[in-house]
């Protein structure tokens, strides 16, 4: 059986991981190696190191932190935040990524996803999408979601997939920090617009919530910080109450 | 001394970071001699087996590979290559063993499982010394969109649409279809024992 998986996500900034709120007010949470090594540690099935301040700040993604990372940790991680050249892809995939998340890049230039799906296999490529509803619909954002786009949610996933897109990371920016449960009901049309697998972010605050976007949407693998971060749900008890309900947990 | 062959397969450098972890010696290089001679050699790979076997090609590195006579692993990609032909780009691999190396496609009224196989996912059926000490039932990461189906060579499947090779060997050359190298304390032991062969 496969399992489902719990990914912490470490929003980097300056080599910190940092979290925003609504992606604004940055609280600083730490060594970005010391987290992923705890992490691993402790039964996270994957990690994301987002560099949040690439894209706005054209800041190149920190590549020694990543080499660092795969020093450290035997468990797969993805590196995003500022990518936009199949050479970035490579260096990264040399540092010891495992698969690289492009989002305003992927926008900007869709053949982007092709070209690196065509070289690595779309297995590394994960596209990150970033939505909140504006007049009831699903808008694409980009710039660490603070740019519009003309993008409908569900078109642009269904796009990214037929580019070759291995993986969607939905982030629901409506739901974003709030603290109050994923976004079930995006997630489920996401998931039976699309065949690969998809990542759920942006909401967890407890267990149930977990619990909710694999029982009911049927997500992939369940993507959040703060509550991690903060130790508010350490995850080997997380991965804990899941097993105990009935989920199919590593 | 073991010998991870360096040919652009991207994931070189988690396998170089696995043996750092393991305190084991190891060189990366695409220089016959150093594959031959090595104790162990790791053949990696991520990415499309059409430019994986091009860059083996342009090395001159397929008939190098074919003549090892110490333990060979390939991982992942590298795992593929050792078949006789994949159906990704319609690419001839090396032929060591002589399977296909399938995509996964949704059969008519079979619930299909997304693609890429993509987390961890449990192994079974484990045979040999290669997996001494590992339980059945144990979870690996896969990530994966093509596969080799279970055939006279496999000492290991996983369960995913088909039931299908987790692990091929034949003779001195040994195959994981999942990342070892990325599989926590799990992978560790495999790759552990791989080197006690």
């Amino acid at each position: 059986m496969l399992a489902k998986r719990i990914i912490p996500c470490l929003d980097i900034k300056g080599g910190r991981t940092v979290k925003g709120v609504n992606f604004e007010q940055l609280r600083d949470a730490g060594d970005p190696v010391e987290l992923a090594r705890i992490y691993a540690d402790e039964g996270a099935d994957e990690l994301v190191f987002l560099d949040i301040s690439a894209t706005l700040e054209g800041r190149k993604t920190l590549y020694d932190l990543v080499r660092r990372v795969g020093e450290e940790v035997n468990i797969p991680y993805a590196v995003g935040g500022g990518i936009s050249s199949v050479d970035q892809v490579y260096t990264l995939l040399r540092c010891g990524a495992e698969k690289i998340s492009i989002n305003s890049s992927a926008v900007r230039n869709p053949g982007l996803i092709s070209e690196i799906a065509n070289e690595y296999g779309a297995q590394c490529v994960i596209v990150a999408i970033d939505a909140k509803q504006v007049e009831g619909r699903w808008i694409v954002h980009t710039h660490g979601g603070t740019k519009p786009t003309e993008l409908g949610l569900f078109d642009w996933a269904r796009r990214v997939q037929e580019m070759g897109a291995g993986e969607i990371l939905f982030t629901s920016m409506d739901h974003d920090g709030t603290k109050n449960g994923f976004a079930i009901e995006a997630l489920k049309k996401m998931n039976q617009t699309v065949s690969i697998p998809v990542i759920a972010s942006g909401g967890a605050g407890t267990k149930a919530h977990f619990k909710d976007v694999f029982e009911e949407a049927d997500a992939d693998a369940a993507l959040a910080a703060s509550v991690f971060h903060f130790k508010e749900i350490p995850v080997p008890e997380l991965k804990r109450y899941l097993k105990d309900h009935s989920i199919q947990i590593r | 001394m073991i010998a991870i062959i360096d040919y652009d397969a991207g994931n070189t450098c988690s396998v170089m970071n696995a043996m750092k972890r393991l305190s084991a010696d190891y060189v990366l290089t695409d220089d016959p001699e150093a594959i031959l001679n090595a104790e162990r050699v790791i053949f990696p790979g991520v990415g499309h087996a059409t430019q994986a076997m091009k860059s083996l090609r342009d090395k001159q590195l397929v008939e190098v590979i074919r003549s090892v006579t110490k333990p060979l692993l390939g991982i992942c990609v590298g795992m593929q290559l050792l078949n006789r032909f994949s159906v990704e780009g319609d690419t001839t691999c090396l032929g060591i063993m002589d399977s296909v190396v399938e995509k996964f496609v949704p059969l008519p009224a079979e619930p299909f499982q997304k693609v890429p196989h993509m987390g961890w996912n449990q192994i079974n059926q484990l045979q040999g010394d290669l997996f001494k000490g590992i339980e059945h039932d144990a979870y690996v990461y896969f990530v994966h969109s093509y596969f080799v189906a279970q055939n006279e060579f496999t000492i290991g499947t996983a369960d995913y649409n088909h039931l299908f090779s987790a692990a091929v060997q034949k003779d001195n050359f040994y195959g994981l279809q999942f990342h070892v190298e990325k599989s926590g304390t799990t992978g560790e032991q495999i790759l552990t024992n791989f080197l006690n062969l």
